[in-house]
């Protein structure tokens, strides 16, 4: 047992801070505002290898780990959830999938060029009717002998527009449910697929979000990952290291939101003292500092097993719920503690408490995560 | 072409603390960092590197073991290779026993074009260590480095002045120091990081350099430190305005006698 973080791990922190405080940091307010996405920053984080941090040398990757990656996305997402969400979905979504069940030459292909951040990576599952019951897909792909044809619809889309690569799933073969869906990758130029409707969102709101149309898109058939049928285990297990992304996107945002509010109480004065000095809102900053810590534990847990190849789908689950509980308390508390500034665009606090109800949300809502986490102590 | 990087680690603060009674800065408890002006200096020698992929970089630290937390970074920003040199025989150096270690280590290293530094340190500001170093080889140098090119071994900079600059051209080998204007340093990148930690820093002796133990440590240094202290900032300069030169100049002339200059 050793909870101390390796040299290198210490050193992607210390790198991150200061990048996300130099380029991300200044800007965040802004792009929130405007929805606008940070091409620059993503440009430099693809310049310092931000976007491959546990992928292997050889793939174009920085050859770092799970733990150096949950990190990336704590410490972007500490002054900026939006910028953290983009390398999470971009690491775990897009590029990691086809790192684990790809081929050689699929590999050669598509991971190099998404590992060392050339192309962006997004994750096509969830449809209008297939949200938490992602099973329901009902976009189809038919095999043509020479290739796949799709046709469907994929809704709220991380780094929907933005990314050259997608991992998209649809059902092959209705009859047999869940192992009738395939997964497949598909180029953003591929005839057929057009970007649709761009969300204005509550939080996040740097990121794309957006719909994928398919209309007989034509997908070549070596673009087929995995087998014919392993779509959902794909996708299952593809989502059990999101969770991991977004848990620490969690985590920074509660992290964030913890930092600027201790400023803030040691400098803000009421009834003739600091608020720092008043023992009942000291009680709060002691409630969110442990609930911060110990999302932090869960998640590093969770990215250590990970990269040590046990099993962890259920560890991350409980991270991830942990994390995004403790987001939305915590940033909750904070904008309850600026008082009415903190419900302005003055400070940041208010931005990360709508960022915070995201982590709620995606790769799997919190009740799913509950499913998950019951159904490894109590057994399906 | 092969360039040597002095660099030096620092703490990470402009308020450090004073030993009242040996009147030395206390290191203990700050956090280090690379020297600002050395990260100018390793980032002009990462664009040569850039450029000219061929290009060597070596940084020279001398200091105590946790120094090589530093050269670490500085290897995880895109340096080559680092070398420590550490010995207690260097503890207490001043500027002068300093350069003398860091002149002696350069000339084991021996195969060099350029050696750059940084203007001066923030713990220290004395600007000496980098002219010394150059003196002590016999090299012609440049301080204060704002602009940089080169062409095969002829060197083009500019060399700030408080209001303006000089331009200057010499031959390497030379040492060169580098202020903030010069550029915008890197950060460590992620794959650099994982290759940094990766590669092996050697510490270098006195004995491994060579250098006359006479030379070097406190007994060597000529230096007594009298006192250590924050300056207080410049003040802002007073513009005068008026109708032409003449105006001018009579409000400048009151204004010295007002004050009793005149």
């Amino acid at each position: 047992m050793n909870f101390q973080l390796t040299k290198e791990q210490e050193l992607v922190r210390k790198m991150v801070r200061e990048f996300a405080i130099k380029e991300v940091e200044p800007i965040a307010a802004d792009i929130d505002i405007n929805g606008d996405f940070p091409y620059a920053t993503v440009s430099k984080m693809k310049d310092y290898g931000l976007l491959g941090v546990p992928f292997p040398k050889e793939y174009g990757g920085a050859g770092g780990d799970n733990v150096a990656y949950a990190i990336t996305v704590e410490e972007l997402s500490r002054v900026c959830a939006s910028t953290g969400v983009i390398a999470s979905a971009h690491t775990s979504l897009g590029a990691w999938p086809i790192f684990y069940f790809g081929t050689e030459e699929q590999k050669q292909k598509y991971l190099v060029p998404l590992a060392k951040g050339e192309k962006l990576g997004a994750f096509g599952l969830t449809e209008p009717n297939a949200g938490s019951d992602a099973a329901g897909q009902q976009t189809k792909a038919l095999d043509m002998g020479d290739h796949w044809l799709l046709n469907g619809t994929k809704v709220f889309i991380t780094n929907g527009g933005q990314a050259g690569t997608y991992i998209v799933l649809a059902m092959t073969d209705k009859s047999k449910g869940t192992k009738g869906i395939s997964a497949f990758i598909v180029d953003k130029d591929a005839p057929g697929f057009t970007i649709g409707k761009k969300e204005d969102k509550m939080g996040i709101r740097a990121s794309a979000t957006t719909e994928l149309i398919f209309q007989d898109c034509v997908v070549p058939k070596e673009n087929l990952l995995g087998a014919v049928g392993d779509g959902f285990k794909i996708a299952m297990a593809t989502l059990d290291g999101g969770r991991i992304g977004i848990a620490s996107q969690a985590l920074g945002i509660a992290q964030g939101a913890f930092d600027v509010t201790v400023e803030y109480m040691k400098q803000r004065k009421q009834f003739g003292k600091k608020l720092s000095q008043m023992q009942a809102l000291q009680f709060d900053i002691a409630d969110m500092k442990t609930r911060i810590e110990a999302s932090r534990l869960l998640i590093y847990k969770a990215a250590y097993m990970k990269s040590a190849g046990l099993k962890y789908g259920t560890d991350s689950a409980m991270a991830k719920l942990f994390a995004a509980e403790t987001a939305m308390f915590v940033t909750t508390k904070a904008v309850q503690l600026h008082g009415g500034y903190g419900y302005t665009k003055d400070y940041p606090v208010e931005r990360m408490m709508r960022d915070a109800k995201i982590t709620e949300l995606y790769e799997g809502t919190s009740e799913v995560q509950r499913i998950i986490i019951a159904a490894s102590a109590l057994g399906k | 072409m092969k360039i040597i990087v002095c660099a030096k680690q620092v703490p990470d603060t402009n308020e450090v603390k004073i030993d009242p009674v040996k009147n030395t800065l206390i290191r203990e408890g700050v956090p280090s960092i690379l020297n600002h002006d050395d990260a100018n200096a390793l980032e002009e020698a990462l664009k040569i590197k850039t450029a000219y992929p061929d290009t060597h970089i070596t940084v020279l630290t001398m200091g105590p073991p946790q120094a090589k937390d530093m050269l670490t970074e500085c290897l995880a920003m895109g340096a080559d290779e680092a070398i420590l040199l550490s010995d207690r025989a260097f503890a207490g150096s001043d500027t002068w026993a300093t350069s003398n270690a860091l002149a002696a280590a350069i000339r084991k290293i021996g195969d060099f074009d350029l050696v750059f530094a940084g203007r001066q340190a923030i713990d220290g500001d004395t600007a000496q260590v980098g002219p010394q170093i150059a003196e002590k080889l016999d090299l012609p140098q440049v301080t204060y480095v704002k602009e940089f090119s080169f062409e095969g071994k002829n060197i083009t900079v500019k060399r700030a002045l408080e209001d303006g600059y000089e331009l200057i051209k010499l031959k390497m080998p030379c040492v060169l120091t580098a202020i903030k204007e010069l550029n915008q340093p890197r950060y460590m990148s992620i794959p650099g990081i994982y290759n940094a930690t990766k590669k092996t820093i050697p510490t270098w002796s006195a004995a491994d350099v060579a250098v006359d133990l006479a030379e070097v440590g406190l007994e060597a240094s000529p230096t007594n430190v009298y006192r250590s202290f924050t300056p207080a900032g410049k003040g802002k300069g007073i513009m005068i305005e008026g109708e032409g030169e003449k105006e001018q100049a009579q409000k400048l002339l009151i204004s010295l006698k007002i004050k009793h200059i005149i």
